[in-house]
């Protein structure tokens, strides 16, 4: 399985050999740094831990500017772990840079991102709600969830809102993975990954690309 | 950085050669038609009314009249079943769209010649 950091750029169209438009989005992916490599003997486990992006030393603490060190790079941004299987062999070393091409033989790829905050948001938006009547006498509640509890409320007297009742709250921002994308262009030029549909989270916002699990 | 590089990657879907039309010119469209297994070529002769789009949605569109009623096609410039666009007639316009001709019907549709052939190829 390979996996790698990027950033969204934005949507756009192609076409495909068939002349079907298709819209794609873009992803600025990698070269990752291998920041780290983690073995069942030292962790516990394996993976390797992956760096995008730079930032300034002066930003960070000096642990991290250290565990960076020990891969011979600068501290990055966007770190995150690609966990590999128990009895896997570790193919790559600290200092190593990850590319597109780990994508080569890749048809489609699984996309975690983070979706787009949409603040305190009502039941009709956060969970589909249908809501009550625009008239035919509905005062003052026409977004509203409706009964929520009563006082037999799982049986017994005295009842409240059941746990994992679906109320208003903050909806978006929380990481989201959309699966099976189509992988339709690889640039290895200039580092860009051109996926089919859309992904989680605003223009310039991080993501993990991974090979699909389930293709 | 950002519609450059979505640029870079629309550009793969552009035509290399567009096809040089001005508005108000009458067109023949060549169009790629898929009809199950078998695929054929279909000509759409009309009045070029409309150009809008930047990129890969450039579009254009086509006004003719068949049997009494306007007829209008939108063509993707860059669309690979869009296999050839031929000035046959230019036409003599003052705007860049030609939606007033909708509201004509008979002779009112025809527009004044410009030149009789295309000078300026690109």
């Amino acid at each position: 399985m390979a996996m790698l950091l990027g950033k969204k750029v934005g949507m756009t169209q192609v076409y495909n050999e068939a002349g079907e438009l298709v819209p794609v989005t873009v992803i600025l992916a990698g070269p990752c740094v291998v920041t780290q490599t983690k073995t069942v003997e030292t962790d516990g486990y394996n993976a390797v831990q992956l760096g995008l992006d730079e930032v300034k030393p002066v930003r960070r603490k000096k642990p991290a500017i250290k565990h960076a060190e020990k891969a011979n790079t600068t501290p990055k941004r966007f770190v995150r772990e690609m966990r590999l299987a128990a009895g896997a062999e570790q193919q790559y070393q600290a200092g190593d840079s990850l590319t597109v091409s780990v994508f080569s033989e890749d048809k489609f790829v699984d996309v975690v991102g983070t979706s787009k905050g949409k603040g305190f948001a009502g039941v009709m938006k956060r969970h589909g709600f249908g809501g009550f009547p625009a008239s035919h006498g509905t005062e003052r509640k026409h977004r509203a969830p409706g009964s929520i509890a009563s006082f037999a409320s799982n049986r017994g007297h005295g009842g409240g809102p059941k746990r994992g009742k679906r109320m208003a709250g903050h909806m978006g921002n929380v990481r989201v993975t959309v699966k099976n994308h189509e992988l339709v262009n690889i640039d290895e030029e200039k580092n860009l990954l051109v996926v089919k549909g859309s992904i989680p989270g605003a223009a310039g916002g991080y993501c993990i690309i991974r090979t699909a699990q389930k293709a | 950085m950002k519609t450059e590089i979505l640029d870079a990657v629309e550009s793969k879907s552009l035509k290399e050669k567009i096809p040089y039309f001005e508005i108000g010119d009458v067109v023949d469209v060549r169009c790629r038609i898929r009809e199950g297994e078998k695929e054929r070529t279909q000509t759409f002769t009309g009045t070029v009314i409309a150009r809008k789009g930047r990129g890969v949605n450039e579009t254009f569109t086509v006004r003719r009249i068949v049997n009494n009623e306007g007829v209008e096609r939108i063509f993707p410039l860059h669309s690979p079943n869009v296999l050839g666009v031929r000035a046959i007639r230019s036409g003599k316009t003052r705007r860049a769209k030609l939606y007033y001709l909708r509201e004509r019907t008979g002779k009112a549709v025809k527009l004044a010649q410009r030149h009789s052939t295309h000078t300026v190829s690109k």
